[in-house]
């Protein structure tokens, strides 16, 4: 018989190698269908009408107009008239048309009555946002910082922070909606297939069984399309009324306005340490926005924990879009901020970033020995120790060269997840999982732990996902898919395979328990001349396929990784423009099931990183309350001639293998800003505070030190 | 995008023909770049599009005895393309090669880069060219002008001229050919761009009913050393934060005359006269181009939120003349 486990690094026949994802061929050639690209026979075009008013009371919505406009077959009022608006941007009406414009035009002729009332659309700090609109966020005190800091030899003070960003996914958001009899099926570009369709029974009132989700590709959610959203129930109302199909797209000024924001975070950071460089204290007092709610508290200190700390947070409410999960929900922003004023703080004992974090690293906690490895080989990487020069000893000219650290964590896990597998009699195999793949590889990875417990080839295996019709898995968020799916997977697998061992096994002499599935074979593990072919043992199960079915189980996977990563950049001192030379990325995930999706997985956080590093930024005018550029000329996205090189290492073998699998979508997106910030600051001398990091940033920065004769 | 008509006319007279009497009536479309997103947002919603691009006299680029004629409807790319252009007029060839992605070169034209809207975010935004809102009040002083102008922002235009090309055509003496009606007229094309005064006013001398034809550089340009540099803040797919394009008559070492201009600091391309005096009788070496550049912002008057935009337009035409002396 097989057991669940994964198998030892001599036995694993696809495990660790790398593999071009299934899918790829499908969506370079176009022939994938994104939410997006469905079109039903007699499809109507759904728009929104959205608040034009940060904050305002929404006194009467008339339609009549917009319902005499060619071509419109159904208006749905999405907002109760009296009640507030509290963001620009806001749902209030939406109707659907035969064309995409003339549901555009008619969506400008609903005629929306508001008593416009007093908002804050700035991210600014809590005193200048003044009463009622803070709240209080957690506090925290662990030793005695006052005591620590008064004693440290060493102290620094300075704020930090990163801006409001968005996700900014290429595929809006959206779907298309069509209904048979009390039927209603939904293509969504959704992180979470199995999870909205009983979002969408609970909104509609109709059973769960009558919906159906569907998600078979997707372009981008980065943890901003968990929900069905007011959008989905109201397209599947729109259809309702007109009896027809609707698709209901998102527009890109609307993808960047509504459908979700990373919150800013800012914080005041003292930080103490001895002469020998030992960390001793940290206190802060952070703050931050995520629109009208109130948001999470941000893991500061993040990952190197001073021994005595205090920290506060309080969130500032404003009338911008909510936040949402935006690829490991306030890591980066913490990671920036503690980073950052480490370096800082190795930078005045004066010491070596590297060294410093190597002599504190205790202080990372029970992940202590990789990051040691980790930093380590990073740094053998970059050549840290070659190019490595501290700040303010750079040669003449206006390019000043500099080189930055940076380490983070994630937890992973994996989610519940049920798999169905099927061997059919001719040799034929499926896995059947309610996931989705977000773009991750998900549906390679599913093809290879099915292939590998089986001893076939990725290409025997038939994955089918993205329908919520499928066995229930959970939302593709907090880098929980891989843990789960294959998980699951392999536990449907192996039940499947010992099915038709036992089935097989008379044929081969043989107990099922001697037999394995290896090489294409099913063989008796200790004379493998006792054979036969797949095909052979598969037909031995005559008309009738084995179906079995499987549960992510804790055995197969586990949590917590760690990676560290360095930047080199050169910063034009007269323009203040950064470049990115090279940043390299090592990073843990536990056992890596597919190589080339793994370093993937790396390199576009990195792409995402450098973005966010440099050049993302919700712009807010408070004026007028409204966002100042939802569009893609400025709303800027580094582009090829941006990013750099790049060089990822995956850290495996023995310390990793044997903790089983753990995701990896979020942790290495969380340090490229502060590696980044910190290389600015070694190349320049001076730290720019925030990011991104303009090149208005870093001319004020410079002007600064060079007016208090710092730099 | 509201309904509108289309003409696809086949020669200059036809084109004419189909403009109406004001912008409302009717736009000219040729790469569509920009005026198709215009439309698309109702920023502007002209009833009838004349697409000029069937119009053969207004396309080629030819040389005669008074210059070189590029007419209006040569795409950025085959400006970028031109051999005989690249030798002559490296300045221009930098500009329309630096002007960000190969879908706006390949659709977006000569004429098109010059009658093209700023990128003014309130304007895009339907506050108008002025930016002002519902009462009246400008936005732009008030609010995130980091884009905006820097010289001749004393308002009420605060809007930076987005043209990739003309500092480098003013720069060289070119002048731009426009039909309308019966007539044909040339005019200089520093006197084609404007600040204007009221929303009733556009940000050039173009009436609805006219038509740029052709962009004429001048015979003897050639011998005039160019070289344009932006300062972007990405390499890939940016509007420049502010440009330099200089044109000098070098003579044994000398900068004998220049010409200095500057993109994206005003709301018209920006003549640095003051600069031009500083370098004029000098080597265009590291220190006299410092000179010029700290002369090019002398006058200027950064907004809340600009200040950096002195520092970039000072370090504009200091490399632009570096790299003009070096050709």
């Amino acid at each position: 018989m097989a057991d669940y486990h994964w198998p030892p690094a001599d036995k694993r026949f696809l495990i660790g190698k790398s593999f071009t994802r299934l899918d790829g061929p499908a969506k370079s050639s176009g022939r994938a269908k994104y939410a997006y690209d469905i079109n039903r026979r007699g499809m109507l075009y759904g728009k929104m009408v959205l608040s034009p008013h940060a904050h305002a009371k929404v006194k009467s919505i008339d339609t009549a107009a917009a319902e005499r406009m060619p071509g419109v077959r159904a208006v749905l009022v999405m907002f109760e008239p009296g009640k507030e608006v509290l963001w620009a941007g806001q749902e209030i009406v939406a109707l659907a048309a035969d064309t995409e414009d003339q549901a555009r035009d008619a969506a400008r002729a609903v005629k929306i009555d508001y008593e416009v009332l007093p908002h804050l659309v700035s991210d600014v700090t809590p005193e200048k946002a003044g009463a009622g609109r803070t709240s209080a966020g957690s506090e925290a005190k662990e030793g005695d910082p006052d005591a620590a800091m008064a004693a440290a030899d060493v102290k620094v003070e300075g704020t930090y922070g990163a801006g409001i960003i968005t996700h900014c996914c290429l595929e809006a958001h959206g779907q298309v909606t069509e209904w048979e009899a009390d039927k209603l099926t939904m293509w969504a570009s959704s992180q979470n297939v199995t999870g909205i369709a009983g979002e969408m029974s609970k909104a509609l009132s109709i059973p769960a069984s009558n919906v159906r989700t569907i998600t078979q590709y997707m372009g981008g959610g980065f943890g901003s399309k968990f929900g069905a959203d007011p959008w989905g129930p109201a397209c599947a109302n729109l259809s309702k009324k007109a009896g027809r199909p609707v698709k209901m797209m998102l527009e890109r000024d609307q993808e960047l306005i509504e459908a979700g924001a990373r919150p800013s975070i800012y914080a005041k950071v003292r930080l103490g340490a001895k002469k020998d460089g030992t960390l001793v204290a940290w206190d802060s007092e952070s703050w931050g926005t995520s629109g009208p709610q109130g948001g999470g508290n941000p893991p500061i200190p993040y990952v190197m924990r001073a021994p005595n700390r205090r920290t506060k947070h309080t969130a500032v409410l404003t009338n911008t879009g909510p936040g949402r999960a935006w690829r490991a929900p306030n890591h980066p922003q913490s990671c920036v901020i503690t980073m950052c004023a480490l370096d800082d703080l190795a930078a005045a004992i004066p010491m070596d970033p590297l060294d410093f974090f190597l002599k504190n690293i205790e202080f990372t906690g029970e992940r202590g020995k990789s990051y040691h490895e980790e930093l380590l080989k990073a740094a053998d990487m970059i050549e840290w120790k070659k190019k490595w020069r501290p700040r303010s000893t750079q040669d003449s000219g206006p390019v000043k060269r500099g080189l930055g650290l940076s380490i983070h964590t994630w937890g992973g896990g994996g989610h519940q997840s049920n798999a169905t597998c099927t061997i059919h009699p001719d040799g034929s195999v499926e896995i059947n999982i309610g996931s989705q793949d977000l773009g991750t590889g998900t549906r390679t990875i599913i093809a290879l732990v099915a292939g590998e417990t089986f001893g076939l080839p990725l290409s025997a295996i038939t994955v089918n996902i993205g329908d919520s019709r499928y066995p229930a898995s959970g939302a593709s968020g907090g880098s929980t898919t891989v843990g789960g799916v294959s998980a699951s997977t392999r536990r449907a697998a192996t039940n499947a395979l010992n099915e038709l061992l036992a089935k097989v096994a008379p044929y081969l002499d043989a107990k099922p328990d001697d037999l394995e599935a290896a090489e294409g074979m099913v063989r008796v593990a200790q004379n493998p001349g006792r054979a036969m072919t797949w095909s052979q043992a598969c037909a031995k199960l005559g008309a009738a396929p084995i179906s079995a079915a499987g549960q992510r189980s804790l055995d197969l996977i586990s949590s917590g990784v760690g990676g560290a990563q360095m930047a080199e950049v050169t910063v034009d001192t007269e323009t203040g423009i950064v470049h990115i030379e090279e940043i390299v990325a090592v990073q843990d995930c536990g056992l890596v099931l597919n190589q080339k999706t793994a370093e993937s997985q790396v390199f576009g956080a990195l792409i995402m990183g450098v973005t966010y590093a440099l050049y993302e930024e919700k712009l807010m005018d408070e004026q007028t309350g409204l966002c100042l550029n939802p569009d893609m000329e400025f709303y800027k996205l580094a582009g090829l001639a941006d990013i750099g090189k790049f060089r990822v290492h995956m850290m495996t073998g023995p310390g990793y293998d044997e903790r089983g699998v753990i995701g990896l979508g979020e942790p290495p997106v969380v340090s490229p800003g502060a590696a980044i910030s910190n290389a600015v600051a070694n190349a320049i001398g001076v730290r720019v505070p925030t990011i991104p990091i303009t090149p208005a940033k870093v001319l004020a920065a410079l002007e600064g030190a060079a007016s208090t004769g710092r730099a | 995008m509201e309904a509108f008509a289309y003409a696809r006319p086949t020669s200059q007279k036809e084109a004419l023909a189909s403009l109406g009497g004001s912008f409302e009536e009717s736009a000219v479309l040729a790469g569509g770049t920009d005026l198709l997103s215009l439309m698309k947002n109702y920023v502007v919603t002209p009833k009838r599009l004349v697409d000029i691009r069937g119009v053969k006299e207004f396309g080629g680029i030819t040389r005669g005895a008074g210059g070189v004629r590029i007419g209006a409807t040569v795409t950025l790319q085959e400006l970028a393309d031109d051999a005989g252009l690249r030798k002559d007029f490296p300045g221009i060839v930098a500009a329309a090669a630096a002007v960000p992605s190969m879908q706006i070169r390949n659709m977006g034209t000569v004429a098109g880069d010059l009658c093209q809207r700023p990128r003014c975010w309130y304007f895009r935004n339907g506050f108008g060219l002025l930016a002002h809102d519902p009462k009246g009040k400008p936005l732009v002083p008030g609010g995130d002008n980091r884009y905006h102008a820097i010289l001749g922002n004393e308002g009420p235009a605060y809007f930076v001229n987005p043209s990739s090309l003309a500092p480098m055509l003013i720069a060289l003496g070119a002048a731009i050919e426009i039909a309308g009606g019966a007539a044909t007229r040339k005019l200089e094309l520093d006197k084609f761009f404007r600040a204007p005064h009221g929303e009733n006013q556009r940000e050039y001398t173009l009436a609805p009913n006219e038509i740029v034809t052709a962009v004429l550089i001048p015979e003897g340009a050639a011998n005039w050393k160019t070289a344009t540099y932006e300062v972007r803040e990405k390499q890939a797919l940016d509007w420049p934060l502010a440009t330099a394009s200089v044109a000098l008559r070098i003579d044994g070492g000398t900068v004998r005359e220049a010409r200095l201009m500057m993109g994206h600091v005003a709301p018209v391309p920006w003549r640095a006269q003051e600069a031009e005096r500083v370098l004029a009788g000098k080597a265009p070496d590291a220190e006299s181009a410092a000179k010029a550049g700290e002369a090019a912002v002398r006058g200027a008057h950064p907004l809340s939120g600009n200040k950096y935009k002195v520092q970039l337009a000072r370090v504009a035409v200091k490399r632009a003349i570096l790299e003009a002396g070096r050709a």
